[in-house]
C-alpha cells in the first residue's frame, strides 16, 4: 500500500488518499476531488456543504458502496478497493454501519427482526443476538416498539431503528447520510442526541452529512466539502452540551 | 432467516402473489387433467380394442394374412384347443372360421367379412352378445342365421329376418352361396367393424367351405395381460409351422400410439409450464423492479450476492411451492370423480370418435408415476423462472439503486 508511514495510526478507522470521483458525461463532474481524510476512532464528524458538494458521493466512497475514480480508501489498514465485491460486502457488512435518509429498514420485519437481520447475515449465536438487540433497541429507546413494523413507526423512530441495526454488527464506524433530513428538528436533535450519546459513552465513530445548521453544533469535527474539494476541517475542543 | 424473509415478501403483495399461485395452479390442474384424460381414452380404447376385438393373442396359419385364402387353416386346431382349454395362464378363447365375401340383400349387396364362431366360445372372449341391440345372438343350434352390424344393416336396408345371401370362395376357389336370415344386429363403437363383420355359426361355415375347411383364428385372452408377450413366444416355438401373434403385433398402430402418448403428453405438459414461466418471470420482475432501493439497501449493509440471488429465487419457488399441492389436489380430484362416473362427451363427439373406435365416455385416469414426473417439471420450472429475476437484482449497485427517486 501506498500511502506516506506517517498517516498510519493504530487509531486511524479511516484514511483517504487523494480521494477522487469524477461522473462521465458531457460535462464530467468531479463530486469528490483530492480529498485527504483521517478519521480516528470516537470521533462525531458532520460532513457540510451545500447541495451537490460531493457529501453523499464522499459517503458512499468511504462505505465501499461506490468505487474511487483515483486515490484509495483504507479501512482498518485494508484497502478496500482490493476487495472482490462479494467480499467488499461481507467488509461492508463487519466494519461499516449505514444509516441513510429514507428507506432504511426491511418493511415486512419488525423493529426487532430488523436490527437482529445483520446479526443472522453474520450467523452470530442466537443467546447473543437476543441480548445485543434488547441492549440496542433500549439504547436507542424503542424497547417498546420492538415487535411493529417499520410502517407502524414514526420517521425519528424509523431512524433510531436503522441507528441500531447499524449498530448491531458493532462496526468500526456508522455512515449516515443526511440521517435527519426527513425529520421535524425536533425529532432530529433527539436522534442527535441520542447518536451523540452513543459516541460519548460507547465510544462509536459516527460520520454524518447534514445541512442543518443545529445539527451541525453537535459534531466534535466538522468537515467542509465545497465542489467536491475539502475547504475546511475544524475539530472543536469541547462537546457543546 | 432468508427463507423467512422471502416468504413474508411474497405477501406484501398479496393479490400480485395470488395471481401468480393461482395461474400456476390453474395451469397445472388443466395439464395434469387433460393428460389423465388423454389416457383415460387410451386406456379404454385399448381394452375394448383388446376385450372386443383383437384379444391378446391370435393364432392364424402363415400364409393366411397375405390374401385371406381360406384354403390356409389352422391344421389340426382341435389338438391345439385342446392344449388351450387345459392351460391355465388362458382365461378364454374363440376359434373362428373366416371367409371374405358378398352379403347380399333384396334391394342392395356389400362386402363383408364372415367370422363363423363357436356362439358360447365367441361371446365369452369378445363379449359380442352385450352389443345387440336387436334380435338375439347366435346359438350352437342356429342354422343358416347371422348377425350383423347396425351399419351394414342399414346399408344394406334389412332388419331382422330379412333374408340375405352370402357369396364367397370356398377352398377349392369355387363360388358359393347360401341364403341366411338376420337373427341379430348389434351396435359397436366401433363403426368400421360395425359395417364389415357378419357373425354365423362356424359349421355353417365349414360346410360351405368345404372338404379340408378347418379353423382360420384362434383369438385368445390371457388371465395376466403381463404374461402375453411370454406366452406368445412359448406358442410360437411350440407351433412352429404357425403364426402367433400378439395384439402388438396385430394393431401397431395401437401400440404406437399408446408408446409415443409418453412422450406427447410430455411436451404438452412442458408447452403449457413453459407458458406459465414466462408469466412467473414477469410477474418476479416487476416485484424486483419496485424493490430497488430496497435491495440496495440490503446490499449496502452486508447482504451477499448469495443470499440475494437466494432470497429472490425463493420468493418465486415458495409460490410456485403452493401452487403445485393445491393444483395437483384439484386435478386429482377431478380425475377420481371423473375417473369414477365419466366424462360424457357424446353430446358433442360421439360421431367422431366413433370412427376411430373411441367411446364418448371417457373415464379418465393418471398413475402415479405421472404425478411425480408433473412434480418434477414444475419444480424444475420453478427454479428455472426463479433464476432471471434473481439476476436482475444481482445486476442492481447499490449507490445508483439508493440514490433512485
Ligand atoms: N450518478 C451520478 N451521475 C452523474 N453525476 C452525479 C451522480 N451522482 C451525483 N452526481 C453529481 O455529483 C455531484 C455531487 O453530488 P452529491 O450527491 O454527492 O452531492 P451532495 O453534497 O450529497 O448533495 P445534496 O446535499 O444535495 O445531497 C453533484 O454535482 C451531482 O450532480
Ligand atoms: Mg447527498
Amino acid at each position: 500500500m501506498s500511502y506516506p508511514q506517517n498517516h498510519t495510526n493504530e487509531d486511524s478507522v479511516i484514511l483517504t488518499e487523494k480521494l477522487s470521483k469524477t461522473y462521465e458525461g458531457i460535462v464530467p463532474v468531479k463530486a469528490v476531488n483530492q480529498v485527504d481524510l483521517e478519521v480516528k476512532k470516537g470521533e462525531f464528524i458532520a460532513l457540510v456543504g451545500p447541495s451537490g458538494s460531493g457529501k453523499t458521493t464522499l459517503l458512499n466512497l468511504l462505505g465501499g458502496l461506490d468505487s474511487p475514480t483515483s486515490g484509495s480508501v483504507i479501512i482498518h489498514n485494508q484497502d478496500i478497493a482490493q476487495l472482490t465485491k462479494n467480499q467488499l460486502i461481507d467488509f461492508r457488512l463487519r466494519n461499516i454501519g449505514f444509516v441513510f435518509q429514507a428507506y432504511n429498514l426491511i418493511p415486512v420485519l419488525t423493529a426487532r427482526e430488523n436490527v437482529e437481520f445483520v446479526m443472522l447475515l453474520q450467523k452470530i449465536p442466537v443467546e447473543v443476538r437476543n441480548a445485543r438487540v434488547d441492549q440496542l433497541l433500549k439504547e436507542v429507546g424503542l424497547s417498546e416498539q420492538a415487535n411493529k413494523k417499520p410502517s407502524k413507526l414514526s420517521g425519528g423512530q424509523q431512524q433510531r431503528v436503522a441507528v441500531a441495526r447499524a449498530l448491531a454488527s458493532k462496526p468500526q464506524f456508522v455512515l449516515a447520510d443526511e440521517p435527519t433530513a426527513n425529520l421535524d428538528s425536533k425529532t432530529a436533535f433527539n436522534l442527535l442526541d441520542m447518536m451523540a450519546k452513543l459516541n460519548e459513552d460507547e465510544g462509536i465513530t459516527f460520520i454524518f452529512s447534514t445541512h442543518d445548521q443545529r445539527v451541525i453544533e453537535r459534531a466534535k469535527r466538522v468537515i467542509t466539502l465545497v465542489d467536491g474539494s475539502l475547504e475546511s476541517d475544524i475539530v472543536k475542543e469541547v462537546l457543546v452540551a | 432467516m432468508l427463507a423467512q424473509l422471502a416468504w413474508k415478501n411474497i405477501w406484501r403483495n398479496k393479490i400480485r402473489s395470488l395471481v401468480v399461485i393461482t395461474s400456476v395452479m390453474l395451469g397445472i390442474w388443466a395439464g395434469t387433467f387433460i393428460m389423465s384424460y388423454v389416457f383415460g381414452m387410451m386406456e379404454q380404447r385399448l381394452s375394448d380394442a383388446i376385450e372386443n376385438e383383437i384379444s391378446h393373442i391370435q393364432i392364424h396359419h402363415p400364409d393366411y394374412d397375405a390374401d385371406n385364402d381360406p384354403v390356409f387353416v389352422i391344421p389340426q386346431s382341435q389338438q391345439l384347443l385342446d392344449l388351450l382349454d387345459e392351460d391355465e395362464k388362458v382365461d378364454c378363447y374363440s376359434a373362428r372360421v373366416l371367409a371374405y365375401g358378398m352379403i347380399n340383400s333384396a334391394s342392395t349387396s356389400a362386402g363383408g367379412k364372415l367370422i363363423g364362431v363357436n356362439p358360447a366360445q365367441e361371446d365369452k372372449l369378445t363379449n359380442i352378445s352385450q352389443f345387440i341391440s336387436s334380435g338375439e345372438f347366435l346359438d350352437d343350434t342356429d342354422k343358416n342365421k347371422i348377425v350383423i352390424g347396425k351399419r351394414l344393416a342399414d346399408k344394406l336396408k334389412v332388419k331382422i329376418r330379412s333374408k340375405v345371401v352370402l357369396t364367397f370362395q370356398d377352398v377349392d376357389k369355387n363360388i358359393i352361396a347360401g341364403a341366411f336370415r338376420v337373427i341379430g344386429i348389434y351396435e359397436s363403437y366401433n363403426s368400421s367393424l360395425e359395417e364389415l363383420n357378419i357373425y354365423l355359426n362356424d359349421k355353417d361355415l365349414l360346410r360351405l367351405l368345404g372338404n379340408g375347411a378347418n379353423h382360420h383364428e384362434i383369438a385368445l385372452l390371457m388371465n395376466d395381460s403381463k404374461e402375453v408377450d411370454a406366452y406368445s413366444t412359448q406358442l410360437s416355438s411350440a407351433n412352429p409351422g404357425l403364426k402367433v401373434e400378439t395384439w402388438k403385433e396385430l394393431s401397431p398402430e395401437l401400440n404406437l400410439m399408446i408408446e409415443t402418448m409418453d412422450q406427447s403428453m410430455m411436451i404438452f405438459l412442458i408447452i403449457i409450464l413453459v407458458a406459465l414461466s414466462f408469466g412467473i418471470v414477469n410477474t418476479m420482475l416487476m416485484a424486483v423492479l419496485e424493490r430497488v432501493r430496497e435491495i440496495g439497501m440490503l446490499m449496502a449493509i452486508g447482504m451477499n450476492r448469495t443470499r440475494l440471488f437466494a432470497m429472490i429465487s425463493l420468493e418465486t419457488i415458495f409460490m410456485v411451492m403452493i401452487a403445485t399441492p393445491a393444483g395437483l389436489l384439484l386435478a386429482f380430484t377431478t380425475i377420481e370423480y371423473l375417473g369414477t362416473y365419466g366424462l360424457d362427451l357424446s353430446a358433442i363427439y360421439a360421431e367422431g370418435y366413433a370412427q376411430y373406435g373411441f367411446k364418448p365416455l371417457i373415464y379418465p385416469t393418471l398413475g402415479v408415476d405421472y404425478y411425480i414426473k408433473i412434480v418434477q417439471l414444475v419444480f424444475i420450472t420453478a427454479i428455472l423462472s426463479s433464476i432471471y429475476p434473481a439476476i436482475t437484482a444481482l445486476r442492481l449497485n447499490p449507490v445508483t439503486a439508493i440514490r433512485k427517486i
